[in-house]
C-alpha cells in the first residue's frame, strides 16, 4: 500500500443534481508522472479540486500516502505532502517574485504563524529563496512584483511555488495553457527537472506534452475513467480512440 | 531599492525631530507657557497614529476591512481608567510609563474573543461581522454602568505618583512625550512585524487567500492572529487616550472613530506603511484645526475622501511614491512650472467651493447659533445675491480652468515617464 502515493476509492462527486464524478478509482504510484486527459467538461480540475481538498468529495475515499486525507482542509492536505497549481495562475500579485517563493517555503521550514522572526536575517531561507529563483529562471527578475511578470513567467514561478515547500506529489493543472510553442518547451523542460524523485500528477490538453512527460496516462470521459495505462497502450485502446482522440481527429 | 528606504527611513526621522520641537515653536515665553492647543492636537496626532498604523494592519496589509476597530481603541481606553484607579488605590502597582502595556493587552483580549468570531470570514461577510460587534459594543457601553459608565463615561487622574523617571504627569507636555514614545515604538513594532513570517503571510492572504492554503497556511489562523495583534495596538492608542483626556466615554469605541481609522488609513495611503500616519496627521489637522474655525469641518473631511477615492487611491503617499522616478531621474524640475499653472486654479476652484459650503451654512446652522460671518474685517450678509456670485463664479471658473490645466499636466507627465522608460528598464 504504501508505494501508491495516491489513491482514490469509490470518489463520487455532485454539485446539486448534477454528478461530476462517478465512482472514480485511481492509483497513483509514487515516482511515477501521470498525466489524467480527457474532453473538456470531463471533470479533469474537480477531481485535482477534490485530490487537493478544495471540494469535498461527496462520497468515497482518498488516501495520500497510505493515510486518508478526504474531509481534511486544504492547508493540511499541503503539510502532508501535497501541492498544487492552477488552471488560472494564482500567485501573490502584489508581493514580488522572491517573497512569492519565500512565502512558498516558509511553512516547510518551521516558521509557522511567527510574528517575531526578521525575515531578512532568516540566512538558510532567504538563500534557499534565491536558489530557486536561480532554477527557475527568474533571478533577474526577483524585485518585480509577480502581477507585472509575463505570462510564462508567472507559469513558471507558480510551478516553483508549487515544488517549493518540498512535497512529494506535485498536481499541476494545465501547466502549458496558453503557451507558444518555445514556452510550451521551456515549460516542459521545467517540470521535467524539478519532478525528479517526486510523484508528479496533472490535467493537460497538449498531447505532446503528455506523451512527453507521462509515464501513465488516465482517461477521464464524463466523470468516470474510461483507460489507464502507459501511454502506448492509452493510445491503442479502441474505448480512447473513440471518447478522445476520434472526437480529437473528427 | 535599499537606497530608497533608507531616504525614508530619514524623512520619517526628520518627522519624528520636528514632533519632537513642534511644542517649542509654540512655547510662549512671554508667559512661559506651553500653547494648550498645539499640544493637545500634537498628542491627538499621536494616538490617532497608533489607531490608523493599527488599522492599517488589517486593511492595506491583510485586505480585511473592518467597521469595529474602535472597539479595541475604546475599550484599551476604558480598561486603562480603571487601571489607574486602581494605581492610585495602591491595589496596583505600576509605573504610568507601563500602563499602555496593559492597554494594549485588553484591546488584544477583547480582539481574541471578537476576532475568533469575526476572522471564521473574510472579505463582505468579514466586513458585515465587525459592523455587527461595533454596534454590539456601542450599546454595551451604554448598558453596563459598573464597567463602562453609561453615558457619562468613566474619570481618573493620570497623577498615579508612580514614574519610571519621576516625572508627575501633571502638565500636558510631559504627557505628550509619553505619547510621542510610545507612537514611535508602536510604530517601530508594527514596522517589524511587517517583515516576519506572518505579516507576510497577511500580504499573501491579501493578495490571493486561496493560495496561502496551498503553501500549508491556514488563511484563518493568519487573519486571526494579525487581527488580535492590530487589537493590541489599538488597545495602546486608546490607553493612551486615557491618559490623557482622564476620562473615556462610548465616543472612544463607537463607530465614528471606527470610520475615522478608516479614513485616516485611506487618504494617507494603506500599500505605504507611513501613509496611515501622514492621513491621521492630516485628518487631525483638519478636524481640530478647521473645525475651529468652521461649522462644515465636516464637509470638507467628506469631499477630502471623495476625491481621493476618485482620483488618488493610493493615497497621500501613493501620489508622493509616483514622483520617486521623476525626482531620481532628475526631471523634477520640469514639472514646477506645470505644478504651478495646476495649482492656481486649483486654489481658485477651491476658494468658490468653501465660499459656497461657508455661505449655505451660515444661512444654516450659523443663523440658529448666532453667528456672523467675517472676512478681513467685513461682515458678510449670506443673503446677499453679491457674495454667492463671487463664491459661484471662482468655482465654475475654477473647476473649467483647472480641467484644461489638469489635462496639459496630464501631458507633460506622461511624456516625462515615457522619456525615463528606457533608463528604467536598463537600470
Amino acid at each position: 500500500m504504501t508505494e501508491l502515493a495516491l489513491s482514490l476509492c469509490g470518489v463520487n462527486k455532485s454539485f446539486g443534481n448534477m454528478q461530476i464524478i462517478r465512482g472514480v478509482n485511481l492509483d497513483i504510484k509514487k515516482g511515477e508522472r501521470h498525466a489524467i486527459i480527457g474532453p473538456n467538461g470531463a471533470g479533469k480540475t474537480t477531481l485535482f479540486n477534490l485530490m487537493s481538498g478544495r471540494f469535498r468529495l461527496s462520497s468515497g475515499e482518498i488516501l495520500l500516502n497510505g493515510e486518508r486525507v478526504d474531509g481534511l482542509p486544504p492547508h493540511q492536505i499541503n503539510r502532508k505532502g501535497l501541492s498544487r497549481s492552477f488552471q488560472i495562475t494564482s500567485i501573490f500579485h502584489r508581493l514580488s517574485v522572491f517573497e512569492n517563493l519565500r512565502c512558498a517555503l516558509l511553512w516547510s521550514m518551521g516558521y509557522r504563524y511567527s510574528f517575531w522572526t526578521p525575515l531578512w536575517r532568516q540566512r538558510e531561507l532567504n538563500e534557499k529563496t534565491a536558489r530557486m529563483l536561480e532554477e527557475l529562471n527568474l533571478t533577474s527578475r526577483g524585485d518585480t512584483p509577480a502581477g507585472l511578470l509575463s505570462y510564462a513567467d508567472q507559469r513558471a514561478l507558480e510551478i516553483g511555488m508549487t515544488i517549493a515547500g518540498g512535497a512529494s506529489v506535485i498536481m499541476l493543472d494545465e501547466p502549458t495553457a496558453g503557451m507558444s510553442n518555445t514556452e510550451t518547451d521551456n515549460a516542459v523542460e521545467l517540470i521535467r527537472r524539478v519532478s525528479k524523485d517526486k510523484t508528479l500528477v496533472m490535467v493537460e490538453h497538449d498531447m505532446k506534452v503528455v506523451f512527453d512527460l507521462a509515464d501513465i496516462i488516465t482517461v477521464l470521459v464524463y466523470g468516470q475513467v474510461i483507460a489507464s495505462g502507459p501511454p502506448a497502450a492509452v493510445r491503442a485502446n479502441p474505448a480512447v480512440q473513440e471518447a478522445y482522440l476520434g472526437s480529437l481527429a473528427a | 531599492m535599499k537606497k530608497g528606504s533608507s531616504t525614508q527611513g530619514w524623512l520619517w526621522f526628520i518627522v519624528l525631530l520636528a514632533a519632537i520641537a513642534m511644542p517649542w515653536a509654540f512655547y510662549n515665553y512671554h508667559t512661559g507657557r506651553h500653547s494648550g492647543f498645539v499640544i493637545s492636537m500634537l498628542s491627538q496626532m499621536g494616538m490617532m497614529s497608533i489607531l490608523a498604523l493599527s488599522y492599517n494592519m488589517l486593511l492595506g496589509q491583510s485586505g480585511l476591512f473592518s467597521f469595529c476597530h474602535a472597539v479595541f481603541f475604546g475599550i484599551g481606553g476604558y480598561a486603562t481608567i480603571h487601571f489607574l484607579n486602581l494605581a492610585r488605590d495602591g491595589t496596583l502597582p505600576i509605573p504610568l510609563e507601563l500602563v499602555p502595556v496593559l492597554a494594549g493587552l485588553s484591546g488584544g483580549a477583547l480582539a481574541v474573543v471578537f476576532g475568533y468570531m469575526a476572522t471564521k470570514q473574510r472579505a463582505t461577510a468579514f466586513a458585515m461581522i465587525t459592523l455587527g460587534i461595533g454596534e454590539l459594543m456601542t450599546t454595551a457601553a451604554l448598558m453596563f454602568h459598573h464597567f463602562f459608565g453609561g453615558e457619562g463615561g468613566v474619570n481618573s487622574n493620570r497623577m498615579i505618583g508612580h514614574s519610571l523617571f519621576g516625572f508627575k504627569y501633571g502638565p500636558s507636555i510631559q504627557v505628550y512625550y509619553l505619547i510621542l514614545a510610545w507612537t514611535v515604538i508602536s510604530a517601530l513594532l508594527m514596522l517589524y512585524l511587517t517583515r516576519t513570517p506572518l505579516g507576510r503571510m497577511a500580504n499573501a492572504s491579501r493578495d490571493n487567500f486561496e493560495r496561502v492554503q496551498f503553501v500549508g497556511y491556514d488563511p484563518r489562523m493568519v487573519r486571526f492572529t494579525q487581527f488580535l495583534l492590530s487589537g493590541f495596538f489599538a488597545g495602546i492608542g486608546g490607553g493612551l487616550y486615557a491618559i490623557t483626556y482622564e476620562i473615556v466615554t462610548f465616543d472612544a469605541l463607537a463607530a465614528p472613530l471606527s470610520a475615522n481609522a478608516l479614513l485616516m488609513a485611506y487618504i494617507g495611503g494603506s500599500a505605504a506603511f507611513g501613509g496611515p500616519i501622514l492621513g491621521a496627521v492630516l485628518i487631525t489637522l483638519l478636524q481640530s484645526g478647521v473645525s475651529l474655525m468652521s461649522n462644515s469641518w465636516l464637509v470638507y473631511v467628506g469631499v477630502l475622501f471623495i476625491t481621493m477615492v476618485m482620483f488618488a487611491p493610493q493615497g497621500i503617499m501613493g501620489l508622493i511614491a509616483a514622483h520617486g522616478p521623476i525626482v531620481r531621474g532628475g526631471r523634477f524640475g520640469k514639472l514646477l512650472l506645470p505644478y504651478v499653472r495646476v495649482i492656481v486654479p486649483c486654489l481658485v476652484m477651491v476658494l468658490g467651493f468653501v465660499g459656497v459650503v461657508e455661505l449655505a451654512s451660515f444661512l444654516t446652522i450659523g443663523a440658529a447659533q448666532g453667528k456672523v460671518l467675517v472676512l478681513f474685517g467685513h461682515k458678510i450678509d449670506e443673503h446677499d445675491v453679491l457674495p454667492w456670485l463671487a463664491a459661484l463664479i471662482c468655482l465654475a471658473v475654477g473647476t473649467s480652468w483647472f480641467a484644461l490645466e489638469a489635462r496639459s499636466f496630464r501631458r507633460v507627465w506622461d511624456g516625462l515617464m515615457s522619456e525615463l522608460k528606457p533608463e528604467r528598464s536598463a537600470a
